[in-house]
């Protein structure tokens, strides 16, 4: 397989939501493939879903608000060879249904993508109990699930189609609002393999998501003032991890920093301390992300703070970390 | 009911009876209580009602068979072998190491199995899902859900009976496994389940109530429920936990059972009974 990535010359705001983006791909995707179909527990319109819905009324299942019966209606389609995509809310596509994703969906080798909205901090006004900081960790543990957390919707645009060709159980995170944009518009991605955005060779961020990739390029731009030098990773697939690029980085760097807008138990940090302390490279690490804490409501500036995970969180979490090499 | 169907259709409880006995006697211990109570539903549904290819498991236009109550695996699987999915010798394989024939349902184990059950509610909504993609797909088949009355606890269920209504999934044929019994007590002294039929009604659905040891009236009810068009139907079996095997049926903790040397006595003269039956059936 071969990546066609172009890195986008200023990170700034993209000019389609990417929900927007979502509901476009999933149009393209059912066009293509009479078997795409698409289901959601009464939140088709905060995903944008109105035009296929529109063009495709028979192939959308509103389940109405029952999460956990939307997941064992989308294995059961999947039994007889269609190729769901069932949407909520993050903490209900996971947490809330986590044995129906589990059994239902995985432990029956079903063909299930499922996408989770608003991560981590940007649930914002909807508050802790709608905030993810679990729902990568969560379905990082089930076997055999591919986890996607795209940067911006070029990136989730190109895993969309991707994933409509492979067979398995996919979570992926989508933000509904505009990301930042990260990659030139035609870039293309392969699950599994970080995607180095800058070079360095004093420490390594390695980061994932909407909010933590455009941070951690931030502050790569500001250590660079600073005279340090950092490699930066987007670690889209956090399963499976990408293992050489975070060895490859250790080596390299000798310092590694994790970035983060989820739980640091069971997502980033954790996977990649996994993979450091089997490797030969045992190299100091640092972790940005949520310490282990509840969501709340705010602003998305007031929250990406309250947690810790703003470019400068992370200037000084690399500081740290290079100072224990 | 032509009664040549009826006699054969009762010789194939037997038989299904009989080798589910003989399975769980083999293994020491098993899910007997809810393998027993739904015997009769399967020798109609696999002797009579459901079109299948043994040679062709996956086979798409068959009808589909979803027993969300996974613990009543080791009657389907008797059914499927003794169908021809897989030899009857097989069945002495059940729950030892590495085996295709697991105490719950798997349909990544075991061929003919259409959905991995066990977790008590799921089949409700795989069923259905099932169901609705064969409708899409325009195909001339049913699809049969087993749940039990203990698992009508599950919120899930309720959940997926809502759903199934709205959709008018009329291609799908649900049985209540109405043994009286779950794991701990009797049904009604758990949750209080009131009347099955009432509540499947108020849901949207079209509703049977039958014994659940005569083929016949099982047979019947199918029979109507295919007729009905724009909705989901149910048929409500008044069955007894351990159905058939009156030293399970008098045992009041019957959901699983650990044969100690009483119990295999017991099994073994109701093997010789059951294997008499057939000699005359």
């Amino acid at each position: 397989m071969t990546n066609n990535i172009k890195i986008a010359e200023a990170q700034v705001p993209e000019a389609k939501e990417m929900r927007k983006v979502y509901t476009e791909t999933m149009i393209e995707l059912a066009d293509r493939n009479e078997n795409i179909v698409a289901l959601d527990a009464d939140l088709t319109s905060c995903i944008g879903m109105g035009p296929f819905i529109k063009k495709y009324p028979e192939r959308m299942f509103n389940c109405g608000i029952q999460e956990a019966n939307m997941m064992g209606v989308a294995a059961g389609l999947s039994a007889v060879g269609k190729i769901p995509y069932v949407h909520t809310f993050g903490p209900f596509a996971t947490r809330r249904s986590f044995d129906q994703v589990f059994l239902s969906c995985s432990y029956t080798k079903s063909n299930v993508r499922i996408i989770g909205s608003d991560p981590g901090v940007t649930a914002m006004y909807n508050g802790g109990t709608h905030m993810p900081f679990e729902d990568l960790a969560l379905m990082r543990v089930v076997p055999e699930m591919t986890v996607l957390d795209p940067s911006d919707s070029t990136m989730l645009k190109d895993l969309m189609i991707q994933m409509a060709d492979l067979y398995g159980v996919f979570y992926v995170r989508v933000l509904r609002k505009s990301a930042t944009q990260i990659y030139k518009e035609g870039s293309t991605f392969e699950i599994g393999k970080a995607v180095k955005i800058r070079e360095g060779k004093d420490a390594t961020i390695i980061a994932n998501g909407v909010i933590m990739v455009p941070n951690a390029i931030k502050a790569a731009e500001i250590l660079a003032e600073k005279g340090i030098s950092v490699r930066v990773l987007d670690m889209f697939t956090l399963k499976p991890i990408d293992k050489k690029a975070i060895i490859e980085a250790s080596k390299d760097t000798g310092a590694i920093v994790t970035a983060e807008n989820h739980n640091v138990i069971n997502g980033l940090a954790s996977a990649v301390s996994e993979v450091i302390v089997e490797s030969d490279y045992l190299v100091p690490m640092g972790k940005v992300g949520v310490m282990d804490r509840f969501g709340q409501v705010g602003s998305l500036n007031y929250l990406i703070k309250e947690y810790g995970l703003t470019a400068e969180d992370i200037v000084k979490e690399v500081e740290k970390t290079i100072k224990r090499k | 009911m032509d009664k040549e169907i009826k006699s054969k259709v009762e010789r194939f409880a037997t038989e299904i009876r009989l080798e589910t006995l003989k399975e769980i006697k083999n293994l020491g211990f098993g899910h007997i209580g809810g393998s027993m109570s739904v015997v009769e539903l399967l020798a109609v549904l696999y002797g009579k009602v459901m079109k299948f290819d043994p040679k062709n498991p996956k086979w798409a236009d068959r009808d589909f068979l979803v027993v969300s109550k996974g613990h009543s695996g080791p009657a389907v699987y008797a059914a499927l072998a003794l169908k021809g999915f897989f030899p009857v010798e097989d069945l002495m394989t059940l729950n030892v190491d590495g085996t295709k024939l697991p105490s719950h349902c798997d349909r990544t184990m075991t061929p003919g199995i259409d959905m991995t059950t066990g977790s008590l509610g799921q089949g409700t909504s795989t069923s259905i899902g099932i169901a609705l993609g064969n409708k899409l797909d325009k195909r001339d088949n049913y699809t049969y859900l087993v749940v039990g009355d203990g698992e009508l606890n599950e919120g899930q269920c309720w959940e997926a009976i809502m759903f199934a209504a709205h959709h008018k999934v009329d291609n799908l044929i649900c049985f209540v496994d109405n043994n009286k019994k779950q794991l701990d007590d009797y049904v009604e002294n758990i949750n209080k389940p009131f009347v099955f039929v009432d509540k499947f009604a108020a849901f949207g659905w079209d509703t049977y109530s039958v014994k659940g040891d005569d083929v016949e009236a099982i047979d019947n009810a199918i029979t109507k429920a295919k007729t009905v068009k724009g909705k989901p139907s149910v048929i409500v079996l008044d069955t007894i936990k351990g159905q058939g095997i009156p030293f399970v049926e008098n045992t009041f903790a019957n959901h699983s059972i650990k044969f100690g040397e009483t119990e295999h006595k017991e099994a073994e003269k109701m093997i010789r009974i059951l294997e008499e039956k057939l000699k005359n059936q």
